[in-house]
């Protein structure tokens, strides 16, 4: 800890040096009470994984003996085969695997799509804004707040129409307009954060619209793509209403199907398959998220302190 | 390059490329924002069951709505979940900012333990928290094995404080996004007000509150906004928690609307629902946007 408490220190020599916060010995009040709340904090947050863990690798008996904290006595890893290959949904009884891959075909291309439409989308918005593009970007912006019951069934009709209804593509449509409020929003603000005689030096050697967008703008702004990447992975695996209203049951995304499986009225409660079922739906976003922590960190700062 | 050959062009193929590169924005912001909101918004005058009809009714749809216990239940549910997770989210979330803020050790450690929830789905939430709080194994269980025998703590099954038992499981699922904001905001701020602030004598709650606080002011904006878009979409976490229950106790609006157009095929009602939550947003949201960007355009 002692880092930590020189770290607080202003740096030698500085003005302020004299004047600066006393040195703090290590278990001063103000560290317990910081670390002593940072982790009771850290243990609730943690409990509902741990948890859920816990659950999935005890056997039925051993779960109605015990509470939801007790460790397992005897590991199984029984509940995550069923979950993942025989957990029955209505007739099918193929476990939550169809889901997961009918998830993996609506993320991808959605994700590829949305970004690319809003990344160019701010970049206009940003550089080259053209009289009126205001307008339509306060209505997007303002239309994020649309709550989504309203634009449902109109979207389910021009899907209809346009004969996507209930396939994996009409699916991927309205994931690329939904994305698109808080994408475009993100990726103006960086753009706009670029200084801007990178951009007037282009157009002086002459760069157009496209040449500078893929040779300045999108080499610069890898980590806001990467946000970017991180937001709509995780925000359209865990999609859960558009995937309940635009696909069939064929067709459902994991999200969808682990409810069904969950809160199925039939049958006897089988706890360590739900909670088995639980993680491997939340695993694809945990992943995402552990392997990349710092970098969202950090894009949700740019994308925010700008406001 | 269209806009420099043309020399002098006429406005339409002024900044052509930008335009082009915006139809997606233009499409979604005129046909499916503006447009669907409209076409909801008229066919909740009618009295469209299974199919969309025009035909109307006039407020026929509202009177019923109104009269209807489920809708007013919902109504009361997310007024009870916004209000407060909007204020303990912030608060919550700002605490947890300063803290970290503090130069501690294991900083990232303590960050991706908070945020992980986030990056969890509400369906997920949902289901873990409805078996923490199972009445027979969960948190009740384990206080009562502790021998605190008539201890009772089983919100999901008590129509009184259903809509607490799912404010539980929204915050741990979203605090952590507006610590992150929050976060961001903090470090955002230069270090030297910091220096002047302990140079004047200021205690750090009082430089908190009065200085750091109002110079976040555009972060809390956007916490607000990203928070505020969530709350009105509260819905896949009621549906996996409780489905709406014990009984009615804890429907939403979105609930609601989704039953009657896809359930109940009463698409009359759905749209009159809808466009009461969007009435609801409509009011709250209208006079921000208009402040925030109306003044924001006005500067460049």
């Amino acid at each position: 800890m002692a880092e930590a408490v020189l770290a607080r220190q202003p740096k030698a020599g500085s003005r302020a040096e004299a004047r600066g916060a006393r040195p703090r010995p290590m278990l001063s009040r103000r560290n317990i009470v910081v670390y002593g709340t940072l982790f009771v904090v850290s243990v609730y947050y943690l409990l509902p994984l741990y948890v859920m863990v816990v659950t999935s690798l005890k056997g039925m008996p051993e779960i109605r003996m015990g509470n939801v904290f007790s460790p397992p006595l005897e590991i199984t890893f029984e509940p995550w085969v069923k979950a993942w290959a025989t957990a029955c949904t209505g007739l099918n009884c193929d476990g939550l695997s169809r889901g997961f891959w009918n998830s993996v075909r609506i993320t991808v291309p959605s994700v590829i799509i949305s970004i690319a439409i809003a990344s160019v989308n701010g970049y206009a918005l940003a550089n080259w804004r053209f009289k009126g593009a205001n307008i339509f970007f306060t209505i997007l912006i303002v239309g994020a707040f649309i709550p989504y019951q309203v634009m449902i069934y109109p979207i389910v009709i021009i899907l209809r129409e346009m004969g996507v209804y209930g396939t994996l593509t009409g699916l991927v449509i309205v994931h690329s307009i939904f994305g698109m409020p808080i994408l475009t929003l993100l990726f103006r603000n960086y753009f706009a954060s670029v200084p801007e005689e990178l951009f007037k030096a282009a157009r002086v050697d002459g760069a157009g619209f496209w040449a500078i967008y893929f040779k300045i703008m999108m080499p610069m702004s890898l980590p806001i793509f990467v946000v970017a990447i991180i937001l709509q992975v995780t925000g359209i695996w865990n999609d859960f209403l558009f995937g309940v209203v635009y696909t069939k049951p064929d067709t459902y995304p994991m999200t969808v199907q682990l409810n069904n499986i969950v809160n199925s009225v039939q049958g006897v409660k089988e706890y360590n398959v739900n909670m088995a079922a639980t993680i491997l739906t939340g695993l694809v976003p945990l992943v995402v998220y552990f392997v990349s922590g710092k970098l969202f960190v950090r894009g949700i700062a740019a994308g925010a302190v700008k406001g | 390059m269209a806009t420099k050959a043309a020399g002098r062009p006429n406005q339409l193929f002024r900044n052509l490329n930008a335009k082009i590169a915006s139809i997606p924005m233009i499409f979604t912001a005129l046909v499916v924002f503006v447009g669907g909101t409209t076409w909801t918004i008229v066919y909740s005058f009618t009295n469209s069951k299974l199919l969309p009809r025009l035909r109307f009714v006039g407020l026929d749809q509202y009177e019923r709505l109104w009269s209807t216990p489920k809708w007013l239940v919902s109504i009361e549910n997310l007024l009870i979940y916004g209000i407060l997770s909007l204020v303990f989210s912030v608060i919550i979330g700002f605490i947890l900012a300063a803290l970290l803020d503090q130069k501690i050790r294991f900083e990232n450690t303590f960050r991706t333990i908070i945020l992980y929830p986030f990056a969890l789905s509400f369906i997920v939430t949902g289901l873990v928290w409805q078996w923490m709080l199972n009445p027979d194994f969960g948190v009740q269980q384990v206080v009562r094995n502790l021998g605190w025998e008539s201890f009772t703590f089983n919100p999901l099954y008590d129509q009184r404080i259903v809509i607490y038992g799912i404010l539980i499981a929204g915050l741990w699922q979203g605090t952590g996004l507006v610590m992150c904001l929050m976060l961001a905001g903090l470090r955002g701020i230069d270090e030297d007000i910091w220096k002047a602030a302990r140079i004047d004598g200021i205690p750090m709650w009082k430089t908190y509150l009065f200085i750091v606080i109002p110079m976040m002011r555009p972060v809390f904006i956007t916490t607000l906004v990203i928070i505020a878009s969530g709350i009105v979409r509260l819905y896949d976490l009621v549906v996996a928690q409780t489905s709406g229950g014990p009984g009615i106790a804890s429907e939403v609006p979105a609930k609601y609307v989704y039953d009657s157009m896809f359930l109940a095929q009463n698409l009359g009602q759905g749209f009159a629902a809808s466009t009461m939550m969007l009435l609801t947003v409509a009011i709250v949201v209208v006079p921000w946007a208009y402040l925030e960007f109306g003044g924001r355009a006005k500067r460049g």
